[in-house]
């Protein structure tokens, strides 16, 4: 957990992962987990437009976080994990995460 | 840098951003303002998520193919307009800048994750209307309208 830990009773039922920030905003609808192995700060500012529920960072190396507090991160909860992407949706599946429907607006 | 006047029953707005090459973070900042005072504005939330979509976008190109920009929100009572206006290249032909896919941005700002050629489409389908005039060595103007109340903002 990087931070946003007060923003954790958020209910998740669907992730994105992408790693294009056009796609993210093309085709991601709102209220749906992000899941990244971009490192920068414009996933916060891109994952705040597409109305991302909280952002998961993959791969292990951490993104700089002094950057995105500052892009503002205390809206959107960050996350990061060791594993690689293909792992981290696999496992987010398997407890339930569904695919995101492809740009639907809540 | 923001404008802000409310009449009687309707809402007025104008916000304006200076966008310079290289410039990522501000692309993003922009988009985040925009949502933000749309949003307090009382704006459907559709009409809100495709204006900051348009902005992002737009402000991209900008800092990706521009020497410098500007770029002008002006909410109206039945209308958001996005105007982006820069001084760079231009775009030598605007049909194929169209296409999704089509990106002449460079390695390094593809790192990023930006330039996959989705700019113009995204900022096309976020618009009700899309008109993109550009010069070869002078500039771009785009100027993309959300109608509110229609695809925008459902009533």
């Amino acid at each position: 957990m990087l931070c946003g830990e007060h923003l954790l009773d958020r209910e998740v039922k669907t992730g994105f992962a992408c790693d294009l920030i056009s796609e993210m905003l093309a085709f991601a609808g709102s209220g749906n987990l992000l899941i990244t192995s971009l490192k920068n700060a414009h996933v916060i500012h891109t994952a705040e437009v597409m109305d991302a529920v909280g952002v998961i960072f993959v791969g292990g190396k951490n993104p700089n976080l002094a950057m995105m507090k500052e892009v503002d991160g205390s809206r959107i909860p960050l996350l990061a994990t060791h594993y690689l992407m293909f792992k981290c949706c696999g496992l987010l599946f398997q407890h339930g995460i569904l695919g995101a429907k492809r740009g639907s607006v809540q | 840098m923001i404008g802000c006047s409310t009449g009687n029953s309707e809402p007025r707005l104008q916000l304006e951003y200076q966008i310079n090459e290289r410039d990522f973070l501000s692309a993003g900042e922009s988009a985040s303002k925009t949502k933000k005072a749309l949003q307090q504005l009382g704006l459907k939330a559709e009409a809100v998520k495709n204006a900051a979509i348009i902005v992002y976008e737009a402000a991209m190109n900008v800092v990706i193919h521009a020497t410098s920009g500007r770029l002008k929100v002006v909410i109206v009572p039945d209308e958001v307009v996005i105007i982006a206006e820069d001084v760079g290249p231009g775009i030598p032909d605007i049909e194929l800048a169209m296409q999704e896919g089509y990106s002449t941005a460079p390695h390094e700002v593809r790192e990023m994750g930006f330039g996959a050629g989705m700019g113009l489409p995204n900022i096309d389908r976020c618009s009700d209307k899309l008109t993109i005039k550009s010069e070869l060595g002078v500039g771009t103007v785009l100027e993309a309208r959300i109608h509110l109340g229609q695809k925008g903002s459902p009533a």
